[in-house]
């Protein structure tokens, strides 16, 4: 390609302004129109700050010297057996057992952002998967996908989830953390796949998608090659906008005592056992409260910047560039 | 385009229907009514020629390319291609028959997929058939390139940096990657400017001399059915009403629907405009939901009798045609039978003011 174009040095001055413009894939376009949005930039870095508050989790267990699980009663504890509040030694005050909330609030992060990611994800490849089958082929598979996603939107999501976990009694973290993201995506792949669904039946009416029929491709191929590029961009912003349901989901099951199992701490868990002292203990609720709100704006302010980076629909409400 | 195909029939169609059930209900879909698309259409096209089909919107002729190239199932009829049926072919067969029958699409921005560049697009049906990999599809697809007039530098490009005309001339790229033997071009430039349509239409017609095609050219342009066909088809209501030569046709249509349609046509010399004889049909084009009995065109033919209204009138030759030319209409028009109330002309008024002389 390049080396073709080298081979015209007459018509370089057009051909530099030109180059620049070729070869832009629609994401590479969708980036520079994210890069102009300061605001999702400036929330992108606070995510990667609170991630990076996640990651480092095990370094502020150690340089406080205060592990996740451990309780300091002389410490953390006042005399009449209160948690203290933000102190020298405790950054973030204690909790009830006098551990040390900053380690807490970072291990807690780690949970929810694994779990809002990881249950996202699964969400979104599930629902992709069954949307874009149910929107293709049509038929009898429609009929039946339709209605099981129909179904999963009707369940009572909370009632089934705190049955599951009552039923089930898994007690280990890692058994808890699994049947805590199964959930979420169960309840969450419907949604996404009704968008998808509806999406693919109106890709499918294309003529390029009669074209790719009319070639002899198989309606396998004219999923993957043909339909599945078109959705990249609502895909990838149903994605981002289901991690912070996906996070505040978690955080209710956790508040509730049907999520994460304690010890490992977790926000929604935080807030629970918060929110019995708040009166005398108010950073008990203030800090998991904060951290939410902060990674779940984020994601959400994140998830329309690039809604709006990729959408050309909304560069013209815009007025243009 | 007269080129003698001899009598080598390639594609033919036999009381080919495609109705569409319009169902109603969420799970048990009743079926309350059906469009009747394509409502008993026979014709053949043969080897090496140009098959005009016209008529309004909405009077089957895109379904009817779709149920040829086996893209629509057909309610009933047969559709043989070579001698094969292709409406109960097996899908090994319908994959072979995939590569000779190509399609060319009515618009240049749907049928080309956004979201991939154009290389992998011309490459598609290398890809899908297994013919070439790598280097030398990327070669192949750069020689298609040339021959439809495109740069091939702008293999990595996406469609949307291209013109209406270089995106049809994609699709024509497309539709040339297998050597197919028969392409239908389902108005391949009513949506282009004119002076695109014209570049398109010669590079078909190119093409044509040089690699042998046979095409179905679907058109509501008369003049560019014209011009391409060597035999032309009026469709009215989902029928074939007349089926002819291009000249006999031009020259002479005997079906009082194809006489109104080609009246209708704009005449470039404005002299021969003002005499050329207007036939303005009454009425709206019937729902092909409930289309009328008889003789489909009988509510709006100026020669209209009863047994139009009861008897259906055959696809058949008529008295003093030669044997190619099929008209189904039981009163056929005559030579030199004048079927217009008025007259075209251009009756305008002029609208520039009268001024006074300026005087000096």
């Amino acid at each position: 390609m390049s080396s073709l174009s080298e081979l015209e040095p007459e018509i370089v001055p057009t051909d530099v302004a030109e180059r620049r413009v070729r070869g832009r894939s629609p994401l590479q376009l969708a980036w520079a129109r994210f890069r102009d949005d300061k605001v999702a930039l400036t929330f992108l870095v606070i995510l990667v700050l609170i991630v990076v508050f996640a990651v480092l989790a095990p370094l502020w267990a150690s340089w406080t010297d205060h592990p996740y699980s451990a309780t300091f009663p002389k410490t953390g504890l006042d005399v009449n057996g209160q948690p203290v509040g933000p102190s020298k030694d405790f950054w973030l005050g204690a909790d009830q057992l006098g551990r040390d909330v900053l380690v807490r609030a970072a291990y807690g992060a780690r949970i929810s952002l694994l779990v809002g990611i990881a249950a996202a994800a699964v969400a979104s490849i599930v629902g992709v998967l069954v949307g874009t089958l149910a929107g293709y082929v049509g038929g009898w598979t429609d009929g039946f996908l339709a209605r099981v996603m129909d179904i999963t939107l009707a369940l009572p999501y909370l009632l089934i989830a705190i049955t599951l976990a009552v039923t089930f009694q898994v007690q280990s973290v890692a058994g808890s953390l699994t049947m805590t993201i199964a959930v979420i995506a169960f309840f969450s792949f419907a949604a996404t796949g009704r968008i998808i669904r509806g999406q693919v039946m109106s890709i499918k009416q294309k003529e390029f998608i009669e074209a790719a029929r009319s070639l002899g491709a198989g309606r396998g191929r004219i999923m993957i090659v043909d339909v599945l590029p078109n959705l990249v961009a609502q895909i990838t912003v149903l994605a981002s906008l289901l991690i912070p349901t996906s996070i505040v989901f978690e955080s209710t099951l956790s508040f509730l005592g049907v999520g994460v199992r304690p010890p490992m701490p977790s926000w929604g868990a935080m807030l629970g056992e918060g929110s019995e002292v708040f009166q005398t203990a108010w950073w008990l609720l203030v800090v998991p409260a904060v951290l939410l709100l902060l990674t779940t704006l984020s994601f959400n302010l994140l998830g329309d910047a690039i809604r709006d980076a990729m959408d050309p629909r909304a560069d013209r409400q815009s007025g243009g560039k | 385009m007269t080129r003698t195909g001899g009598n080598d029939v390639l594609v033919s169609a036999e009381g080919v229907f495609k109705h569409f059930p319009i169902r109603q209900g969420i799970v048990f879909k009743k079926e309350i009514a059906r469009v009747h698309a394509v409502d008993g259409v026979d014709l053949t096209v043969r080897r090496g020629e140009t098959l005009g089909i016209v008529g309004e919107s909405g009077c089957g002729k895109s379904t009817l390319a779709r149920c040829l190239a086996a893209l629509h199932p057909v309610t009933r009829g047969r559709i043989t291609f070579e001698g094969t049926d292709v409406t109960r072919m097996s899908s090994a067969g319908l994959k072979a028959f995939r590569r000779d029958v190509q399609m060319i699409f009515q618009d240049p921005y749907g049928s080309l997929n956004p979201r991939r560049r154009v290389g992998s697009i011309i490459g598609d049906p290398f890809a899908i058939h297994g013919l070439a990999d790598g280097a030398e599809r990327k070669s192949r697809v750069q020689e298609l390139m040339e021959l439809v007039g495109l740069n091939p530098e702008h293999y990595n490009r996406f469609p949307a940096e291209f013109s209406g005309g270089q995106r049809q001339r994609i699709g024509i790229a497309r539709a040339l990657a297998l050597k197919p033997k028969l392409i239908i071009c389902d108005e391949p430039v009513s949506a282009l400017d004119v002076s695109i349509q014209a570049q398109v239409i010669n590079l078909l017609k190119d093409l044509q001399n040089e690699l042998g095609l046979t095409y179905v050219f679907i058109a509501h342009d008369l003049s560019v059915v014209r011009y391409v066909s060597d035999r032309v088809a009026v469709m009215y209501l989902g029928r074939v009403v007349e089926n002819a030569a291009e000249a006999e046709l031009y020259g002479g249509p005997r079906h009082p629907y194809a006489a109104a349609l080609l009246s209708a046509a704009s005449i470039a010399d404005p002299d021969e405009a003002e005499r050329a004889e207007r036939i303005v049909l009454t009425g709206d084009v019937p729902s092909p939901i409930d289309p009328p009995s008889g003789c489909r065109f009988h509510p709006r033919c100026p020669k209209a009798q009863d047994r139009c209204v009861t008897d259906d009138p055959e696809l058949v030759v008529r008295e003093g045609d030669p044997a190619d030319h099929l008209t189904a209409c039981h009163f056929p028009v005559e030579r030199g039978e004048h079927l217009a109330r008025e007259h075209a002309g251009i009756a305008q008024v002029s609208t520039e003011p009268d001024l006074p002389e300026a005087t000096p």
